[in-house]
């Protein structure tokens, strides 16, 4: 087996070390190693493969929009080593047999571990549970389920599956969403909604929800996780339950973290999203909960579309963006280069926490000896600009296209094997 | 200008010269000159998603008053209501050869997309956007506040003008805002507070619950239409309460000074937000505004495709 070493990059951003990698482990840290094959990584920083908590790979059924195959390849270019497919395909994965599908996809893929999420309920309909225990004892391993796309809004159904999920130390993840706040909604409710005449999504109508979730969990003693949250009174619900001693995670987008919903008013559907592009002062307040730590994660949320639903009128267009690609420069650009977080505390939100909410024992580990070699070797430095139709998502659908983004992805290694080399796929 | 897409596309003065044009035009119509000559040769397309006869109208008429072509392209029948995407559509009003395109459309932003997306190389009239903007009702609500104010001259400085409704879901009242305060007008929102928009503290309008408070001071009133079916959304809890809070009855129209104007973009729905004989009372210039809708709309297309030959 070929072995890899490389060179000069900085660990986590912090002391620069030569990385030995060999039969699929770090074999060695250290100065002027050898191996088969050099990774130059002078002023690179060396990450922990990046893991996504929530991944739409669209596989099976709107294949049209992204496969297993190509979202694995759009993680690999991005630094991941690992993502979860999210279960709003059709047909749903509300059962073993559709995560075990998705799961099997991965496997042949080989760029990633795809770890598929569980519906809550059968169909996403917020009706009645779906077989959760048969989907956790699947060969598919299913630990963090999720109606993603549509909200667990009855609070009995919630209760129920955070209460039941115990069992197999499962989470639930919700998509927060107050259903009748939001009918027909189309961006945030604010001063830009008003003057454009979209429909507003009021915070309020992902604050309540959360609100609610975090006492249920409580309650119940069980584990909350709360999808891309994206408010400023979200972070201060979160803040305080996590006072509270309530076990409740939380993730962010880089979209979130990135743009404001003044970008509608280009009335571009590119910039549609759900949940929406929020103020600034709710930027503001992600951006320092991911730093203070009350959000644990930053997740993609990609979401792939062709492109017949973005190019159209804004009611007519798909919710989401992608985002695997670019993930990681848009965290070095809002993050790091504004200096509120470190490298280390990246690998923290971006690989080791989300491992640890998805239950994920072979990713997220650190740059250790004789730990699984899942690495992602990153330039800060250089500047590059977006250019949608270069993406390997098997859609275009990138806000970031025309921007300038800090940094560049050099290598990805999965499970020892490099995915990813000078930048482009292996 | 080569589209109008929101009131904020018009400056102080450009919205002058349409008002001024606009009066030209009406003038040359009033004397029978029949067709003026202007826009032979150009093809106007009236792109209507929505059903609106009286706007079609009215854009249509005036497109023939100054010898365009015009394309009338409705929703209804076409393949637009089997399915076909709006850049479809567009792309097939490129290769009619449209110089100009007038969109009706339920989509707040879909005039925007036509003008921006490189569908079509022509100019874009925006005939109402969803719940976002009607630039040519304001221009026709300016022109007719002017006439009957400031002696069909110059702006609207001093004016008040108290705009009366659901100006959440109104087009019309978006625009106006815009416009009437661009022009020098002072506006006053009025309305129960769940049909004001949030965030409607920053369109610079004054913003009151109370229509009895709101009428002593105005130079015009302008009542917006009212779908009866909010009420199924807890708007407000009937039509009979909402007619006695909002509705402009001859009692409130008689607390406005005398030479105030009642004004009402239509289709009304009487005894809902205006009664009849208010509609019919000689302050009422709601007639008035559908012609001069035809004048203005002339001004629009005029200034649009007139003075673009060979650039478009
Ligand atoms: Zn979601």
């Amino acid at each position: 087996m070929t072995s890899y070493v490389i060179t000069g990059g900085s660990l986590l951003g912090e002391e620069v070390a030569d990385l030995l990698i060999d039969e699929g482990v770090i074999r060695e840290i250290g100065k002027n190693l050898k191996g088969d094959v050099v990774v130059d990584a002078a002023g690179c920083v060396v990450l922990p493969g990046l893991v996504d908590l929530h991944t739409h790979l669209r596989e099976p059924g709107r294949e049209d929009a992204e496969t297993v195959l190509s979202g694995s390849r759009a993680a690999a270019k991005g630094g991941f080593t690992c993502v979860h497919a999210m279960a709003n395909t059709n047909p749903v994965a509300d059962s073993a047999g559709v995560v075990e599908q998705v799961w099997r996809l991965g496997r042949e893929a080989g760029l990633v571990e795809v770890r598929p999420v569980g519906a809550v309920t059968m169909g996403l309909a917020g009706q009645n549970l779906a077989e959760l225990g048969a989907m956790a004892d699947s060969a598919a391993a299913v630990r963090v389920f999720s109606d993603d796309g549509k909200c667990v809004y009855d609070a009995a159904i919630m209760r129920r599956a955070l209460e039941y999920v115990k069992a197999f130390d499962g989470v639930i993840a919700q998509h927060a969403q107050e259903p009748r706040l939001t009918e027909d909604a189309q961006m945030n409710e604010g001063i830009v909604s008003s003057k454009l005449g979209l429909a507003g999504w009021p915070a309020v109508a992902e604050e309540a929800i959360i609100a609610r979730d975090v006492l249920l969990a409580q309650h119940v003693g069980a584990r909350l996780h709360v999808c891309h949250l994206s408010t400023a009174g979200s972070v201060d619900i979160i803040r305080w339950a996590k006072a509270r001693g309530i076990n409740v995670t939380a993730e962010v987008t880089p979209h979130h973290l990135f743009f404001t919903d003044d970008v509608v008013e280009s009335y571009d559907p590119i910039y549609k999203v759900n949940p929406p592009l929020r103020t600034a002062a709710d930027v503001e307040a992600v951006r320092a909960g991911l730093a203070d730590g009350t959000i644990d994660i930053v997740a993609t949320d990609h979401a792939p579309h062709p492109s017949e639903d973005k190019d159209c009128e804004w009611s007519a267009a798909a919710f989401g963006m992608t985002g695997l690609e670019s993930a990681l420069a848009i965290v070095n650009a809002t993050m790091v280069r504004t200096k509120a977080m470190s490298w280390a505390q990246v690998a923290d939100r971006m690989s080791f926490a989300p491992a640890q909410i998805g239950k994920v024992n072979t990713q997220g580990q650190a740059l250790a000896v004789g730990n699984p070699a899942n690495i992602v070797v990153f330039n800060p430095d250089v500047e590059l600009e977006v250019v949608p139709s270069q993406s390997v998502s098997g859609s275009r659908n990138t806000p970031y296209g025309g921007h300038t983004l800090p940094g560049q992805v050099v290598a990805t290694f999965f499970a020892g094997k490099p995915t990813v080399l000078e930048s482009e796929l292996v | 200008m080569k589209h109008l897409l929101s009131a904020t596309d018009l400056t102080r003065d450009s919205a002058i010269t349409i008002l001024d044009t606009a009066s030209q035009l009406a003038a040359a119509t009033a004397q029978g000159v029949g067709k003026l000559p202007p826009l032979r040769g150009r093809t106007v397309v009236n792109l209507f998603y929505e059903d609106s006869t009286r706007t079609r109208t009215s854009f249509e008429a005036a497109a023939k008053r100054l010898s365009a072509d015009v394309i009338n392209f409705s929703a209804k029948g076409s393949s637009v209501s089997k399915g076909e995407s709006l850049k479809d559509t567009a792309l097939t009003l490129e290769a009619m050869g449209a110089d100009a395109v007038v969109i009706r459309h339920h989509s707040s932003g879909a005039p925007h997309r036509l003008a921006n997306s490189g569908w079509i190389s022509g100019g874009v009239v925006n005939a109402g956007d969803g719940t976002h903007e009607h630039p040519t009702q304001a221009l026709l609500d300016a022109y007719t506040l002017r006439r009957h104010l400031r002696d069909n001259n110059g702006d609207l400085s001093g004016v008040k003008v108290a705009i009366v409704g659901d100006v959440l879901h109104s087009r019309v009242a978006r625009s106006n805002a815009i416009l009437l305060q661009t022009l020098g007008a002072s506006v006053r929102l009025v309305g129960p507070p769940t049909l004001l928009p949030f965030g409607v503290e920053t369109w610079g309008c004054e913003v009151s619950y109370d229509l009895d408070g709101a009428l002593d001071d105005v130079d015009a009133v302008m009542m917006l239409r009212v779908q009866r079916e909010r009420m199924n959304a807890a708007y407000f809890p009937s039509a009979h309460e909402y007619s006695n809070r909002y509705g402009l009855n001859s009692a409130r129209a008689a607390r406005m000074p005398e030479h105030a104007i009642v004004m009402h973009p239509g289709p009304m729905n009487r005894g809902m937000e205006i009664t009849a004989d208010v509609a019919d009372s000689k302050r009422s210039v709601i007639v008035e505004q559908v012609s001069n809708g035809v004048s203005v709309r002339m001004a629009v297309l005029y200034l649009l495709l007139g003075g673009t030959e060979g650039t478009a």
